[in-house]
């Protein structure tokens, strides 16, 4: 647009990257900000949906859980927190030197960035593929492998590792694992004809299309009975670590940006706001996953 | 000269000073579709809303005559079950989705938040921009899903139905998710706009009581928004994934749902009130030709709105399944937020009070708003109190409860401030005659539709039902009536508005005689909004704006200072 | 060095330019703190586990936002912009949380029927 040419309604004259709508750089540069920050906050609060459902089912069944955390390696979560997080310092540096002009040192800061990046979403994909190849995925795909199995949750390692909390902990967890017809409060079934469930979903209320399938019996591994409903954890381990990835990769995506303006030589000691926004948005996304991985791969 | 003649369609002589329909203005200042569907000024972005709102809203009224008329009689007289499923779904979701939430925010606001500010721009145009593509991509993909099996969840999208039923639902959830986006955005500029671009003179408190509502809504926008988009998506993942966190046969939590589900759509009610109590702050007072009463308090009270809105969800859903220890909390915090909503009814009366009311149409619109807000308002009360909402819940008195706020109040605020606004967005009156008269007949339709709706809903009449009993008869014969009514209420609306775009009198700089920024600046403004950056003042002291016959507007006092 | 210096004295635009040793001891105590998270798994400290974790990735969480995203020089609303999404996020989570685990007892344990055993 014409934002270049000083059109005379400043009293000032307008720098080439300061909008017409803004009076002076300052305020373009805090108005950018404060917008970022509230964009963090509404990211903060789309990562809280997940937040609450992993809280909701963890709060009301630990056990699973515990049981399957297991299944995380917790030693390619740790290395990934620190990727992320010499990412977010080679980021903050990138920031003080494109402050201070240095070109040259702020492109290669950015550069190891993307790197730290690349580094991350590798790991993740690691991750991901192994638990792809052993069954242990959300929902009705949950169906881990021996190979899965090994050397993890066995039945019986899973009852001691309840039995380690204390005394509630454990009759809670117990007491929420029991089936049905032993919990005190719960309804009788056993009137019902065999076969029956107690509730379901009403025929008239399933459509033609859309529909979830029946799916044929089929066999699972020794000792599920121990733990039930195990896929949840899954899902929300895909959920939250799956959107977590999506934004390193839009992260990704913004430092490289940001990486091509820098060597183009857009940026200097009087304009480096789109630096310093992404820059923001990068902390973000380190700030996420230093939650997620306690929450997800250190439960004890 | 010429060309103005021909574009005015009369003669020059009687186009008042304040008028720039023959000058440089923001209508003019670029032409083609293109300089229109990518511009970065407000004024046109708010009219590329406008448009587009207005065009979900006829959508939305026919499929409200469609429901109306199916029924007029019980039993079947135009649809099936299932079309009359989808009929209400979609009348809810494209009214929500793509009309409330963005009527007056996005449409009305776009055009006037930076003109009251004396700014030239919102703080971000791109994102402005984004913002309404963001919409048009939204709506694009509601229409897709109505053409492509419909929707027939209602708009809650509850689960389990919702990830058991064989109607498109995905593609619905997928477009409410990318208006979200907008819905944020929006927000996210008006918050930084108020902020930053505020001019010298114009403390927090010395801002038009429309960007407190503006900037209340915003707060909502951005911070409850983000959490019906995960949970948009986490429904999508359950539909397309089988996911399981909010399918009970999968082990999940329906009423979990209900929890994500209320966490943004209660406060997102007080994202259709709270702009337009904003509206009704700027018209009372400007009409009644007195300084508003109470401020602060009408301010405050927009924030406490947005503060006590995060805090009431959960009486969506006392007979969800919802424990009792939690119902009882969300019972009692609902109570609090009839507190600030009260304050500015009272405000808005005592500015009122012994004030020189002129009924033009927009006064019109207010008045009817005290009046059905204070029902819908009410009426939420008895919906709060545990005891009577099992009663009530789900029957018609819901509905007209949340008609007489979401219609009674925003819709209406929203007809006030479209023609209050009108001549500073086109340079033209509208016609005041049948503008009254249509005001009149929305009024009296809308009782007629809703009123008999609460005492059907007392009776029992549940809501979402495709067929009644013969005792509610009456009532439901009246209800469709009454719509029929407001119909031709909208109709005459659209009509006389037409016209005036090309027959109506050329409107001055400040036709309503109010004091707030964007009245000093020529009907329809430069591009640039101000010749000058104004001084502000106190924008509800009228004592130096007197009315002039010659220009059909008010003008400045001679003499008096420009800011008080 | 000069007009680093002077830059950063200076501090443009209202804005601060943090300097590498903090940035570079930020660092340093938040890999510190994620090894004490890691090691602290080690022990049995029942419930105490799990807020040990949550309280040792708050207070990383405090590093990076007041260090590496300049909150501690920055305007104090934006850091207010992020304490009520917080704020909003434990509201959320407080009474969803509250409610799962009351009415809990009404629900049958495990019961998903499309999950074949």
């Amino acid at each position: 647009m014409t934002e270049a040419v000083s059109t005379g309604h400043g009293e000032r004259a307008h720098p080439d990257f300061l909008q017409h709508h803004f009076d002076t750089p300052e305020q373009q540069f805090t108005s950018g900000k404060l917008g970022m920050w509230l964009f963090l906050a509404t990211e903060v609060l789309l990562f809280a949906g997940l937040f609450c459902a992993y809280a909701v089912y963890r709060g009301i069944h630990p056990e699973i859980f515990e049981y399957a955390h297991r299944f995380l390696d917790k030693s390619l979560g740790a290395t990934n927190t620190v990727i992320l997080l010499c990412s977010s310092f080679t980021m903050a540096w990138a920031v003080r030197s494109s402050q201070l002009g240095k070109r040259g040192l702020t492109a290669a800061l950015l550069a190891l960035t993307i790197l730290g990046g690349i580094g991350f979403m590798s790991i993740k994909y690691v991750e991901y593929h192994h638990k792809w190849k052993v069954g242990l995925l959300w929902g009705t795909h949950y169906h881990p492998s021996a190979e899965a199995m090994e050397g993890h949750g066995a039945p019986e390692d899973t009852a001691a590792g309840v039995a380690h909390q204390d005394e509630t902990d454990a009759a809670e967890s117990a007491a929420a694992a029991e089936p049905p017809a032993a919990g005190p409060q719960l309804p009788d079934l056993s009137g019902l004809p065999a076969g029956v469930e107690p509730t379901n979903v009403p025929h008239g209320a399933v459509g033609p299309e859309g529909t979830i399938a029946e799916r044929p019996a089929e066999v699972l591994p020794v000792g599920e009975e121990e733990v039930k409903n195990v896929h949840i954890f899954f899902g929300i381990y895909f959920l939250m670590t799956g959107l977590h990835g999506i934004h390193v990769l839009v992260g990704m995506g913004l430092i490289g940006w940001v990486l091509r303006r820098t060597l183009r030589g857009d940026f200097g000691p009087e304009y480096y706001t789109p630096v310093d926004l992404v820059g923001l948005y990068w902390h973000l996304v380190d700030l996420i996953w230093i939650f997620l991985f306690p929450l997800l791969y250190l439960i004890h | 000269m010429s060309t103005s003649e021909r574009t005015l369609g009369i003669a020059p002589a009687h186009v008042p000073p304040g008028n720039a329909l023959g000058k440089e203005n923001y209508l003019n200042h670029d032409r083609g579709l293109l300089s229109w569907l990518f511009t970065l000024d407000h004024k046109r972005i708010g009219v590329l809303y406008l448009v587009s709102i207005l065009t979900a809203f006829l959508l939305g009224g026919i499929f409200a005559l469609l429901i109306r008329t199916e029924l007029l009689y019980p039993g079947k007289q135009l649809m099936d079950a299932d079309t009359y499923n989808e009929m209400f779904t979609l009348h809810g979701a494209i009214m929500i989705f793509l009309f409330i939430i963005p009527g007056i925010p996005a449409a009305l606001g776009n055009f006037v938040l930076p003109l009251m500010l004396g700014a030239k721009d919102v703080a971000f145009p791109k994102l402005n921009l984004l913002s309404w593509w963001l919409w048009m991509t939204g709506a694009f993909m509601a229409v897709t899903a109505i053409l492509t099996g419909g929707v027939d969840t209602g708009w809650t999208f509850y689960t389990p139905y919702s990830t058991t039923t064989g109607t498109n639902v995905v593609m619905m959830v997928a477009g409410v998710f990318v208006l979200g986006f907008s819905s944020i955005f929006t927000g996210l500029n008006f918050i930084v706009t108020i902020h930053k671009l505020r001019p010298r003179g114009m403390g927090w408190f010395n801002m038009p009581l429309m960007l407190w509502g503006l900037y209340a809504t915003a707060i909502i926008q951005v911070l409850a928004t983000p959490v019906l988009g995960i949970t948009l998506l986490l429904l999508i993942m359950e539909r397309v994934m089988g996911i399981g966190i909010f399918d009970s046969r999968l082990g999940g939590d329906p009423v979990l749902f209900q929890h994500f589900f209320w966490f943004y759509s209660h406060p997102a009610v007080y994202i259709m009130i709270l702009p337009a109590m904003g509206v009704i702050s700027e018209l009372i007072s400007t009409f009644s030709r007195k300084h508003i009463f109470g401020y602060k308090f009408i301010a405050w009270s927009s924030i406490a709105i947005a503060a006590f809105s995060f805090l009431v969800w959960g009486h969506h859903m006392f007979t969800s399944g919802q424990s009792e220890l939690v119902t009882m909390v969300f019972s009692a915090l609902t109570f609090s937020v009839s507190i600030p909503s009260a304050v500015k009814v009272f405000n808005w009366l005592a500015t009122m009070y012994r004030g020189r009311i002129q009924l033009e149409t927009p006064m019109l619109y207010a008045l009817s708003f005290l009046f059905l807000f204070s029902i819908g308002g009410l009426t939420g009360l008895f919906l709060g109190a545990l005891a009577t909402d099992i009663h009530l819940h789900d029957t018609y008195f819901v509905v007209a409860h949340f008609h007489y706020v979401m219609f009674g109040g925003t819709v209406i605020a929203f007809l006030g401030a479209l023609h209050y606004w009108w001549p500073k967005i086109t340079g033209r009156m509208y016609a005041e005659n049948p503008g009254r008269v249509a005001c009149a007949l929305i009024f009296v339709g809308f009782n007629l539709t809703f009123f008999t709706q609460f005492i059907m809903g007392a009776k029992g009449m549940p809501r979402r039902y495709f067929d009644y009993l013969p005792e509610y008869h009456p009532y439901h014969m009246a209800s469709s009536i009454g719509s029929y009514i407001m119909a031709v209420g909208f109709f005459l609306i659209a009509g006389y508005l037409a016209h005036s775009l090309f027959r109506g009198r050329p409107a001055p700089a400040n036709p309503w005689g109010s004091n707030s920024l964007e009245w000093r600046t020529p009907s329809p403004p430069p591009h640039d909004n101000f010749k000058e950056t104004p001084e502000a003042g106190d924008p509800y002291d009228y004592t130096d704006l007197v009315w002039d016959d010659a220009i059909g507007g008010y003008v400045r006092r001679a003499g008096a200072p420009a800011t008080p | 060095m000069d007009v680093a210096k002077a830059h950063e004295a200076e501090a443009h635009g209202g804005t601060h330019v943090v300097s590498l040793p903090t940035l570079a001891l930020t660092l340093a105590a938040l890999l510190v703190l994620t090894w004490v998270t890691y090691a602290v798994t080690w022990f049995d400290l029942g419930a105490l586990n799990l807020f040990a974790a949550l309280a040792i990735a708050g207070l990383k969480a405090t590093l990076v936002a007041l260090y590496f995203m300049h909150l501690r020089w920055d305007r104090p609303m934006n850091g207010v912009i992020l304490l009520v999404s917080l704020g909003l996020l434990i509201l959320f989570l407080g009474f969803a949380m509250v409610d799962t685990e009351t009415y809990l007892p009404e629900r049958i344990p495990g019961y998903a029927p499309e999950i074949r055993r």
